[in-house]
């Protein structure tokens, strides 16, 4: 056995191939995942606390990841940040591909006017810019976790459903979707059994891209005040907050930019590098 | 250093899969190709013919690799050359007509820009050379208008010109070999003759070899001089056309034979005790694409006016070339695509135009299989789901009593139980094809609309699925309406055959009664199948006139 990539040794038994990429992605995942759940008996000092007399502080055994513009504990604002970070892109992303990839799979099958109308009415939102749509729907309605949640899942839901219209449109055509009709089958049954399992990978790698988008338009709304409210903050406004201290290099910057770059790169290494199943089982 | 163009020595390919293993597809083959000799190589989808031919130009296929041996052209060993030296042998000494044309052609470039690409890449002449050679090679082949067909894009032109444009490319180099891909498997049989022939004399006129990969003996028998037949990587028997024709030794040489002998056996009509009953009767059925003019006529008709009448428990072909209707017809008794003037009538009740209208039963009962089984499953869900639907849909069949019907299925079409759990990308053809018919079994039919189900398999395979066909129908008294290109399938399995040309019905006869077409195209559809003879296609005459008349290569 020559595998470029060595493989787990449970996954083999189990009769899937996953790899290491894959593993290592995971762990970081699980990890954020964990630390978001237990973040307030973890913290070592409270987020709006002041600990340090200087701002921009170093690293030190204190402050593990040095100080904020305010002399605030970066570190305990980082694993707090998590839970808003994680929690309200998952929402988000996971409403906005849910409906889309319902919707466009439903359009795709069911095509005439239905296609038209909503296609169309998807294609206006989707024209309307998505930091200014989120301005406009925060001030109108205030900043609370439910309305970021809302926001952030109509913003994307076009773009999800244009992706899985395009995939599903493609299926659509094949010999046996014919067959599924001509038998006399509905559309649950159309989309759900016939079209989603041939559409699957792309869709979560789609899922995984949007995901990214929704972290950073999320962390610009924060910026702009609009987002998660002081003295809590997601990853994006830990980094917009202490910019001022990139002259310094200072850790209040770097620590937070490379928290978002951990979560993001890894939720793509993983979509990219799902367990495989191995077809050709005689090599065990 | 003997007299031979091409020797392989010992010929060795290993394909890697995705657990890693490697397996050996090619075992150790080896064989000679003379200066302007044809060989065939036949077998089975599988049996390693095209990647052989592919080793002629040191290719092997992703995921493969030329592990040992030698291939040696024109003294060259092509398996020790470097990518660079080889990209300069392909195409002036060794070239490639490929199966699909349609598919090897460059849609967005004229067909002259694409044919003396090899002449540019490998700076033999000037443009305007290659541009006269190109038109001679054009009047070799016999291409109509060869001054102007170079100017049109490959859409513009018919599947068999393109076929015989493919040649062209390949032939612009002056190779030494040239190797036949399945070059006239997707051509109807009438363009089939025409291409074998520009292919035949082109080669003798320039003294080239030929490499010609095939699973269709009769159309080998007219242009290869010997014959090597493969089956799992390994050759099974070698000689001249004529010996393996008149006294094959292998057994499965044989049983190629033996699929292309005439069907003996005549259905027996059934007595005057049996009343016959009419279970489908297609009324001047009117069928076609495109928005509909304000008169209700659609923009294109595929299909005009065609009666028809099917007795309970026979089966009835309907034949003709692509293009013809054919399908159509099908999907319209189907349901699939609404006719939109004449009737159907099934089991005395008119049904209606669309699926939609139709009850779930009256779906039930006419089952439609596909020519493509591999777009027909659902390449995501196992054998055993898509077997399963069926049942739970229309005979509410769960848990254990379905799982008995799977068995049962899978039991009538002649598949292993342990199939169940695999997914179509993993069964042969011959396999997806059984799956296929067992889902349309699956909802009990009466009738099964086959359109075109065995073109895509193997002679013997086809056999052995008209065969399983015959046998379900004697079990289940199933009538089948079976459309194809393919005479000698249709003979063996209909009582009727209806001739359709141009979405017109030109003759219905009865299978007994083959031998004495009365419609002139009929005639010539019929002489146009190509007959287990070395000598068929130089004695084959046909009037000139009536080729120009029907047919559009």
């Amino acid at each position: 056995m020559t595998n470029p990539i060595s493989s787990s040794r449970l996954g083999m038994r189990l009769g899937y191939r996953f790899n290491l990429i894959g593993v290592s992605a995971l762990g970081i995942l699980l990890l954020w995942a964990g630390v978001a759940l237990f973040a307030p008996q973890i913290i070592p000092h409270s987020v709006g606390e002041i600990v340090d007399t200087d701002y921009f502080g170093p690293v030190s055994r204190d402050l593990w990841l040095g100080s904020d513009y305010l002399g605030r504990d970066i570190f305990s604002r980082i694993l707090m940040g998590a839970r808003y970070t994680l929690g309200i892109s998952l929402a988000a992303v996971s409403v906005a591909c849910f409906s889309g990839v319902a919707l466009g799979m439903t359009a795709a099958v069911a095509g005439g006017w239905f296609d038209s109308m909503l296609s169309r009415f998807l294609d206006a939102l989707n024209s309307i810019p998505s930091k200014l749509f989120g301005l406009v729907v925060v001030a109108a309605v205030g900043s609370s976790i439910p309305a970021l949640i809302a926001t952030l899942s109509v913003i994307y839901t076009p773009g999800a459903y244009r992706f899985a219209r395009a995939l599903a449109v493609n299926v659509n055509t094949m010999d046996f979707m014919v067959v599924a009709r001509i038998r006399g089958e509905r559309l649950p049954y159309l989309i759900a059994s016939e079209i989603l399992p041939n559409i699957l990978g792309p869709v979560l790698a789609d899922l995984g891209l949007r995901f990214v988008f929704i972290v950073l338009l999320l962390s610009g709304l924060s910026f702009l005040g609009l987002g998660v409210q002081p003295p809590y903050a997601d990853w994006g406004a830990l980094v917009r907050e202490n910019i001022g201290g990139l002259p310094f290099g200072a850790p209040a910057v770097i620590f937070p930019s490379l928290a978002i770059a951990s979560l993001t790169i890894s939720v793509n290494l993983l979509i990219d590098n799902l367990p495989r199943r191995i077809r050709d089982r005689s090599a065990e | 250093m003997t007299g031979n163009l091409v020797e392989i020595r010992n010929l060795r390919v290993e394909a890697t899969t995705d657990a890693g293993r490697r397996v050996e597809i090619i075992k150790g083959v080896s064989l000679d190709i003379a200066e302007g000799e044809i060989v065939a190589l036949i077998g089975e989808s599988g049996s390693g013919k095209t990647t052989i031919a592919m080793t002629l130009m040191g290719y092997a296929r992703q995921g493969c690799a030329i592990t040992g041996g030698e291939v040696r052209v024109g003294g060259v060993d092509m398996v020790k050359l470097s990518e660079a030296e080889r990209a300069g042998i392909r195409g002036t000494r060794v070239a490639y007509v490929p199966q699909s044309a349609a598919a090897a052609f460059n849609p967005a470039l004229t067909i002259m820009d694409q044919v003396i690409e090899v002449a540019r890449i490998h700076r033999l002449m000037s443009a305007a050379e290659a541009q006269a050679k190109a038109l001679m090679l054009f009047k070799a082949l016999s291409l109509p208008e060869p001054e102007t067909i170079g100017n049109r894009y490959p859409h513009q032109v018919s599947g068999g010109q393109l076929q015989r444009l493919a040649a062209a490319m390949a032939l612009i180099g002056q190779p030494k070999v040239i190797i036949f891909d399945e070059p006239t498997t997707a051509l109807d049989v009438t363009t089939q003759v025409e291409v074998l022939r520009a292919f035949k004399s082109v080669t003798a006129q320039h003294n080239i070899a030929g490499v010609y990969v095939s699973h269709d003996l009769a159309v080998v028998a007219q242009i290869a001089d010997r014959i090597v037949v493969l089956k799992d990587g390994a050759v099974q028997e070698v000689g001249t056309t004529n010996d393996i024709l008149e006294g094959p030794q292998h057994p499965y040489t044989k049983g190629l034979l033996a699929a292309f002998r005439p069907k003996t056996e005549q259905r027996q009509p059934d007595g005057d005790g049996v009343t016959k009953r009419p279970l489908l009767e297609v009324d001047n059925l009117t069928v076609g694409y495109g928005p509909r003019s304000r008169d209700g006529q659609p923009l294109i008709t595929a299909v005009q006016a065609v009666s028809l009448t099917l007795d309970q428990g026979r089966n009835l072909g309907i034949i003709g070339e692509s293009g013809c209707g054919k399908s159509t017809l099908a999907r319209a008794i189907a349901g699939i695509l609404p006719a939109h003037a004449g009737g159907i009538i099934f089991n005395g009740r008119e049904l209606g135009r669309v699926g939609r209208n139709r009850t779930r039963n009256e779906l039930r009962q006419i089952q439609i299989v596909f020519q493509h089984a591999d777009t027909a499953l659902n390449p995501a869900k196992s054998v055993e789901d898509i077997l399963r639907r069926p049942l739970a849909f229309y005979h509410g069949m769960r848990g254990k009593t379905r799982d008995a019907r799977v068995n049962e299925l899978l039991d009538l079409v002649r598949l292993p139980k342990s199939v169940r759990h695999r997914l179509p990308g993993e069964l042969s053809g011959g396999q997806k094809q059984r799956v296929n018919f067992a889902r349309a079994l699956a909802a009990e039919p009466t009738l099964i609309l086959c359109d075109e189900i065995t073109s895509a398999l193997d002679t013997v395979v086809a056999a052995a699925v008209v065969e399983l066909l015959k046998e379900l129908q004697r079990e289940l008294g199933i009538s089948y309406i079976f459309i194809s290109h393919d005479l000698s399938v249709v003979e063996a399995i209909c009582d009727e055959i209806i001739v359709m040309y141009r979405g017109q019905k030109v003759e219905q006869i009865a299978s007994t009664r083959l031998a004495a077409p009365e419609h002139p195209y009929t005639r010539l559809l019929f002489s146009s199948v190509p007959k287990l003879d070395t000598s068929w296609l130089d004695n084959l005459e046909q009037d000139a006139e009536q080729v120009r008349a029907y047919c559009h290569p």
